[in-house]
């Protein structure tokens, strides 16, 4: 995997298949029905991928080290909910709610990331109980009740306003244009960066890495940090379109951003991977729900399409490269 | 005795590969018949055509004088021929029998598995061929020598006839190696014929019948090994006769001391090892498989923890907890593997040989300097010749020597001014390991420390300006370069203070 595979606009082949992909199934929508192609429903269809893409985007990260970090989807909801004491509660300004959450998701991703390298917990394990520690956290620190940002102007703008409306009439809501900032930073530092170069290198060999003098433990530790972070980003996403932290939701999340970064030809094992085929990833199954939702599919099957299409798309990948070795 | 296998003109490419040109090939029963030849020569291919791997594109393959067709593996175990990976394909978890009758369970009625027969059967094998094993223990805690004799145990289960090794004694010490030439010569006697496919030259002369040899994929031709000199075979290998240069000791008695190792212990791997290294110099460590030259290797880096001793480089005393200080000390390691320990295989060349220095090429916030590390790239592939296509080739698409070179290429860009070399030479071939041992010599011309460990006798008297000795986790003596042979094996085999050979 070289530097220039790893950006934003990497080796067009490796996401090809996803992007084609993508493209067939927007245009089998929009024949199948005429309400699939309208500006409402694609904003809808951006607006609903910003969550799972940002979350996707930061676990895209550890994927490629050669770890996997099941905590992203509760840890998401605990800096929602940390957000939520620091701007409802105690009645702190908005910058510092912001800060709040990415400052949570960093120290949670922080955590995970030193059970990882240097406790050399297997990141399945580690990331499984950080996963169950959220979760209770986040329903001990709320009582198991919502917490609602009413008394906070402006906060549900985050997600649901639309910067880029004020300036050309299209209105991408400002959680899009977050995603898009997330995933443009993340593959800048992935190809251009120290960092990127070694979480690449961790995945494809880890012990040459160590012997060529490089404290592998702290790179590891500042990935999973700044996964934690992104996933900060994401809590602050969701919390602004629900315009509430929501204690009781998260699970399942890390599943559906992991799908996501699979579809997008991001390997498991480590190595190689792509931000932009995770957007990709991320938005093929946001198309997928949206559009059989219009298609008025019941939902169990929608449910069975998208694993079904993981499947596939795994598969394909491994056609695509066993025809290449 | 009758010939069991004979291979008429075999012919294979691949794309971009002419791997076999017309090649013969025969085998009697009770013999053990070597194949020799460089990485690349084609012995792999040809075997993997006789044990029904590949298809070839022309020529015939006898067995018994009957023409067969080896279109699958089990085609050629059908017809009693059996291989032995060089890398054991064993699964560590099954016991001995498991593996042995694996896919092929003695059944009891509703299909439940008949353990009882299962290891009845390996124990009758074991006892066929005179060895103690427990049928019941499981792979996992076998040592590498006895995980060999399980797989041979199973090719023998297939009732082989023909016995493939492919050097069958890479990771083996000289007991077992004895151990596994008693099995072979109890398999000829009862008329087994054995492939041995080696590079060491003594095992050959000890074991083998005869000897063919291959150079690029082409038949070069088959001797009596008892009447042929190594000289003559090694020549029928390279092409032409090799000179055995003689190393040249530069006067270092004026040279600063780059690196002193005072009493260092670790475990029962390493006792009171004390040596140093002078700048200019190189340093070869000669020893059997297993006597600590690794592990020594690997303390002074930092990748293992020592128990007590010292280590001081220009003078000054070091603590060294990992690696990461050791390059700080300016210590680089070349391991032995360098596909699991020295190279990101799937990442470019460019990449591994900055590895150890994006720090020193990227800014305060961590942006590499591409445009810098592609001129230091082409640098190096120009300087050390290194053959690639470009600094954007990845690794694994370059030649064991190549990668080699990548690697030296990454500790010369960190400015390491000691270099630990861990078996350089391994599984490269006699024309790249000339330009490896060149190389070595301008290092050490420049004032680089360096230490070469290597299992290759010849490697380390070719290089080495002393030659220190480990037996057993000690340090048995340090000799002058270009001493002899019987006292490196002396001192190599000098356990607890008393010679055995």
């Amino acid at each position: 995997m070289s530097a220039r595979e790893s950006g934003l606009g990497g080796n067009a082949q490796q996401k090809l298949l996803a992007f084609a992909s993508l493209i067939v199934l927007v245009i089998g929508f929009s024949l199948a029905s005429p309400n699939f192609f309208q500006v409402s429903n694609i904003m809808a269809i951006l607006q609903a991928t910003s969550v799972n893409g940002v979350l996707a985007v930061g676990v895209t990260l550890i994927i490629i080290t050669g770890g996997i970090d099941l905590s992203i989807g509760t840890l998401m909801t605990f800096c929602a909910v940390m957000t939520g004491v620091v701007l409802t509660w105690l009645g702190m300004p908005l910058p510092l709610g912001v800060l709040t959450a990415v400052g949570t998701g960093a120290l949670c991703g922080f955590v995970s990331g030193g059970l990882v390298a240097r406790m050399k917990i297997p990141p399945f394990i580690a990331t499984l109980g950080m996963m169950l520690v959220l979760k209770g956290l986040s329903l001990i620190v709320t009582g198991t009740k919502p917490i609602y940002f009413n008394d906070t102007p402006g906060f549900t703008t985050i997600a649901q306003g639309s910067l880029i409306g004020q300036i050309i009439p299209l209105p991408v809501p400002n959680g899009v244009l977050v995603l898009f900032i997330v995933a443009g930073v993340a593959a800048w530092i992935l190809g251009r960066t120290v960092l990127g170069r070694y979480t690449f290198a961790l995945g494809s060999n880890e012990e040459a890495v160590r012997l060529s003098g490089v404290n592998t433990e702290f790179w590891k530790i500042a990935i999973y940090t700044l996964a934690g972070a992104i996933c900060g980003i994401a809590g602050l996403l969701i919390a602004s379109r629900l315009n509430s932290a929501q204690p009781a939701l998260g699970l399942g999340y890390e599943l559906e951003a992991i799908a996501a970064v699979v579809i997008g030809g991001t390997s498991l094992s480590g190595g190689r991977g792509t931000i932009l085929g995770t957007l990709i990833g991320a938005l093929i199954m946001s198309v997928l729900t949206n559009g059989l939702r219009v298609l008025s599919v019941a939902p169990e099957w929608q449910t069975v399409v998208t694993g079904a299409i993981i499947i596939v798309a795994v598969y394909a990948d491994q056609m695509r490269r066993r025809g290449r070795s | 005795m009758s010939e069991l296998v004979r291979m008429e003109a075999i012919d294979k490419s691949f794309p971009g590969v002419h791997a076999l040109k017309s090649v013969n090939f025969d085998l009697h029963s009770g013999e053990v018949h070597a194949l020799m030849g460089e990485n690349g020569a084609g012995k792999s291919t040809l075997m993997k055509v006789l044990s029904g791997v590949y298809e070839p594109d022309s020529g015939r393959v006898f067995v018994d004088g009957q023409e067969v067709k080896l279109p699958t593996p089990k085609a050629a175990q059908d017809l009693g021929i059996g291989i032995i990976h060089q890398e054991l394909a064993l699964m560590r978890d099954l016991t001995v029998a498991q593996n042995i009758w694996i896919g092929r369970e003695p059944r009891l009625s509703f299909g439940r598995i008949d353990e009882a027969k299962l290891n009845a059967d390996a124990a009758a094998i074991f006892a066929s061929m005179h060895i103690r094993m427990d049928p019941r223990t499981p792979v996992e805690g076998l040592t590498i020598a006895r995980q060999q004799m399980v797989e041979i145990a199973k090719a023998l289960s297939y009732r082989s006839r023909v016995l493939i090794m492919d050097e069958p004694t890479a990771a083996l010490n000289d007991a077992e190696i004895a151990e596994l030439f008693a099995i072979i010569r109890r398999l000829k006697a009862e008329g087994v014929g054995i492939i041995y496919i080696s590079h060491k030259m003594d095992e050959i002369k000890q074991i083998s019948d005869r000897v063919t040899v291959m150079r690029d994929g082409a038949y070069v031709g088959t001797v009596v090994a008892d009447e042929t000199p190594i000289s003559k075979i090694i020549s029928m290998m390279v092409g032409r006769e090799l000179k055995d240069e003689a190393v040249t000791i530069p006067d270092l008695s004026r040279a600063e001391t780059a690196l002193e190792v005072i009493d260092v212990s670790r475990g029962k791997e390493l006792k009171n090892i004390s040596f140093s290294l002078k700048k200019g110099e190189i340093l070869g460590f000669a020893g059997l498989m297993g006597a600590g030259r690794t592990e020594l290797a690997r303390a002074i880096f930092g990748a293992e923890p020592i128990d007590s001793g010292e280590i001081r480089v220009h003078g000054r005393p070091v603590r060294i907890n990992s690696p990461a200080e050791a390059v700080r000390a300016g210590i680089g390691y070349l391991s032995e593997d360098r596909k699991h320990y020295g190279l990101a295989l799937g990442m470019d060349v460019r990449a591994n040989i900055a590895m150890a220095s994006l720090r020193r090429h990227s800014d305060a916030i961590g942006r590499i300097d591409e445009a810098a590390l592609a001129k230091i790239a082409k640098d190096y592939i120009a300087k050390l010749a290194i053959r690639t296509p470009s600094d954007r080739q990845e690794l694994r698409l370059l030649s064991g020597g190549n990668q080699q070179k990548v690697v030296i290429a990454k500790w010369l860009l960190r400015d390491c001014d000691i270099l630990i070399f861990d078996e350089p030479t391994r599984g490269i071939d006699v024309g790249a390991k000339a330009e490896i041992y060149r190389l070595l010599n301008e290092l050490a011309a420049q004032g680089k420390a360096i230490i070469v460990i290597s299992s290759e006798l010849p490697e380390v008297l070719r290089l080495s300006h002393r030659i220190a000795v480990m037996c057993e986790g000690r340090l048995t003596g340090i000799l002058p370069g270009g001493a002899d042979q019987e006292k490196i094996m002396a001192l190599a085999t000098e356990r607890n203070g008393k010679t055995a050979a």
